[in-house]
């Protein structure tokens, strides 16, 4: 989907804080006052905590069964008694499944990012800060994932290691690899090349002290940033995979699954079957306005 | 220039050798081989036995390996498990539809979002700047296939203006250019340029921006050329940004068009991607795969050719 690599090189080209490691504290302190004073980040980081809490504490809100079908009660429109939002084309509480959807779909969008981050922030500073060979194997190997359009990998990764949310993740997982990846690797570089790392070589300081006490600090920020903007990427794309039916299974409540089942109702109740989507999208623009939000209060330039 | 280009085509080989390890190793991944995929479970072994050693699978993975990519350089892309027809006219066939659709929605979106990323960044109003910057972040957040069922339940259930899906009336020939299958492609056309309108109205207004503060727009405001010529400097000075993202957009729309294309059963490479995974037919899924990849990297290519063209500043050599 979103993911552009010129930009890339743009966020890494400004993203190397000029605030000296030592001086770390005073920058995060520094970031959350200018976090606290953006209300739409805050409007948007309030209402991803009430979606994300319903979501984990589902089980005690009272709410009806999610996977009670009823024979009877079948695509009831929004408002019908008893069934606030409705119920979906097997009779199942549209609002139980909406909320206990949260789970799956920000679960399956949220974990392929932190794994990606991981594996990938660690693979592209390796290769920023080692460079030589080590960075040639490294990006050589990025470029072949890099000549596939994002989605068609995905799809393709889990069209042939089958439906489920496992290899969903997985797919996901390796998906943003290359991205992450990338970015660590010019900020990295960038990094590398200040004095203050070649004053720490000087006396003396080993290739890991120098990349957790220096590079760690100066690149965590950029990295972060962009890794949170990925995050509504890996939402949609999640969702995505749902729809077309290689993600997860029914009758597990997930917002795409559930867009791709209700697809058949749109000449009964259109409005009952355009619900899943409102709450991908709802949860995909805060998503993306928090990460703006955090892209200022670091001031990492886009 | 043209050495460059070279060059850089060179550089692509490893690369492309690589990637057709990647959709090699696809098929590998896969539960089950392809045979399995076809035959019923209850197939004696000798049948199942030699359906491998027709296609090839009981030789040792690098054996297979070079002898698919001998044969897939040759031009011949195997044939489909599902329908008994060659990959490479299934995939063509697709790919054209995919084009079509994939040309009108950068059309659509790229010429809108020029429009509107100039207009914001050359906004002094603050309320032009808030609406452009809103759609840019509807275009990114937005997901498309929901979009696609939105519009669809808008226009053709309630509204009845326009088909639900299809390439056409016919739906048996290919597409023409004609009123009436340009009616099928509106609403496609529409879901599928969200997502490169956003980013690319992103990208158009914070580079005009930049380009805007910069001092040799203040030099020629004050030799006092009009505004008309100034923005075509601007505009000139932002082409090279603008077009590097233009090429990876329109790169992930032919990629990214399948979840559309199921929405709206349009017959393009994604809608057979998907069958083909579904079928389990995996010489479709890889063939499909590999010129689609294909594809992407002689965009990147010629994007990066062109980039050179337009900017003489970047020297690469």
């Amino acid at each position: 989907m979103a993911i552009q690599s010129p930009s890339l090189d743009m966020t890494a080209g400004a993203a190397v804080a000029a605030t000296p490691a030592s001086a770390a504290h005073g920058y995060w302190q520094s970031v959350r006052r200018r976090l606290r004073r953006d209300p739409v980040t805050v409007g948007c980081a309030a209402l991803l905590f009430v979606i994300v809490a319903a979501a984990v504490a589902a089980p005690w809100l009272g709410l009806a069964d999610p996977y009670k079908t009823s024979m009877l009660y079948r695509l009831k429109p929004v408002g019908t008694p008893r069934f606030l939002l409705g119920t979906d084309e097997l009779g199942r509480d549209m609002l139980a499944r909406l909320v206990y959807g949260g789970r799956l779909s920000l679960f399956m969008g949220v974990t392929p990012v932190v794994c990606a981050l991981a594996v990938g922030a660690t693979l592209g500073i390796a290769a920023g800060f080692l460079g030589g060979r080590v960075n040639m194997l490294i990006m050589r190997l990025m470029d072949v994932f890099y000549a596939f359009p994002s989605v068609l990998l995905a799809i393709s990764l889990s069209g042939a290691l089958g439906a489920g949310a496992e290899n969903t993740l997985l797919a996901l997982t390796l998906v943003f690899i290359p991205p992450i990846c990338r970015v660590s690797e010019s900020v990295t570089t960038q990094v590398r090349g200040f004095d203050f790392v070649d004053a720490a070589k000087a006396s003396g300081a080993g290739t890991l002290t120098i990349v957790r006490v220096h590079v760690l600090g100066n690149v965590l920020g950029p990295i972060l940033v962009y890794a949170t903007s990925l995050i509504s990427v890996a939402i949609i794309l999640a969702a995505g995979l749902s729809f077309l039916g290689l993600g997860v299974k029914p009758p597990e409540p997930e917002w795409g699954l559930m867009l791709n089942t209700l697809r058949q109702a749109i000449y009964v109740n259109p409005l009952l079957a355009a619900l899943p989507g409102v709450m991908i999208f709802v949860t995909s623009i805060c998503f993306n306005l928090m990460s703006d939000g955090l892209r200022a209060a670091m001031d990492v330039k886009a | 220039m043209l050495l460059y280009a070279l060059r850089r085509l060179l550089y692509l080989v490893p690369v492309a050798f690589g990637v057709s390890l990647l959709v090699f190793a696809l098929v590998h991944l896969a539960p089950g081989d392809a045979i399995s995929a076809i035959v019923p479970p209850d197939a004696p072994q000798e049948v199942v036995d030699k359906l491998r050693t027709y296609y090839g699978f009981d030789k040792p993975l690098p054996v297979q390996y070079f002898r698919w990519m001998l044969v897939t350089l040759g031009g011949d892309f195997g044939t489909s498990i599902g329908t008994g027809r060659p990959v490479f006219e299934e995939v063509g066939g697709a790919f054209l539809n995919t084009i079509v659709l994939a040309i009108a929605a950068c059309i659509v979106a790229f010429s809108l979002a020029v429009v509107l990323g100039t207009a914001a960044a050359y906004a002094r109003s603050r309320a032009v700047d808030r609406i452009v910057t809103s759609i840019a972040l509807i275009g990114v957040s937005v997901p498309h296939f929901w979009l696609a069922i939105v519009l669809v339940i808008v226009f053709s259930v309630e509204l009845g203006w326009l088909p639900p899906m299809g390439l056409g009336p016919e739906n048996v020939a290919g597409w023409r250019l004609d009123l009436d299958h340009l009616r099928y492609m509106i609403l496609p056309t529409v879901a599928l340029s969200m997502i490169p309108l956003g980013v690319m109205t992103r990208t158009v207004r914070s580079t005009v921006k930049e380009i805007l503060n910069m001092e040799f727009v203040t030099a020629l405001q004050a030799k006092g050329m009009n505004d008309g010529r100034i923005l075509l400097h601007v505009l000139k000075n932002a082409a090279p940004t603008c077009l590097a993202v233009m090429g990876l957009q329109a790169g992930n729309l032919i990629g990214g068009s399948i979840l559309i294309e199921t929405v709206f059963s349009w017959p393009g490479t994604g809608f057979l991607l998907n069958s083909a995974i579904f079928r389990r037919d995996l010489p479709v899924l890889q063939g499909a795969t590999l010129v689609l990849a294909f594809f992407f990297m002689m965009l990147n290519l010629t994007v990066d050719v062109i980039q050179t063209m337009v900017d003489p500043r970047i020297k690469r050599g």
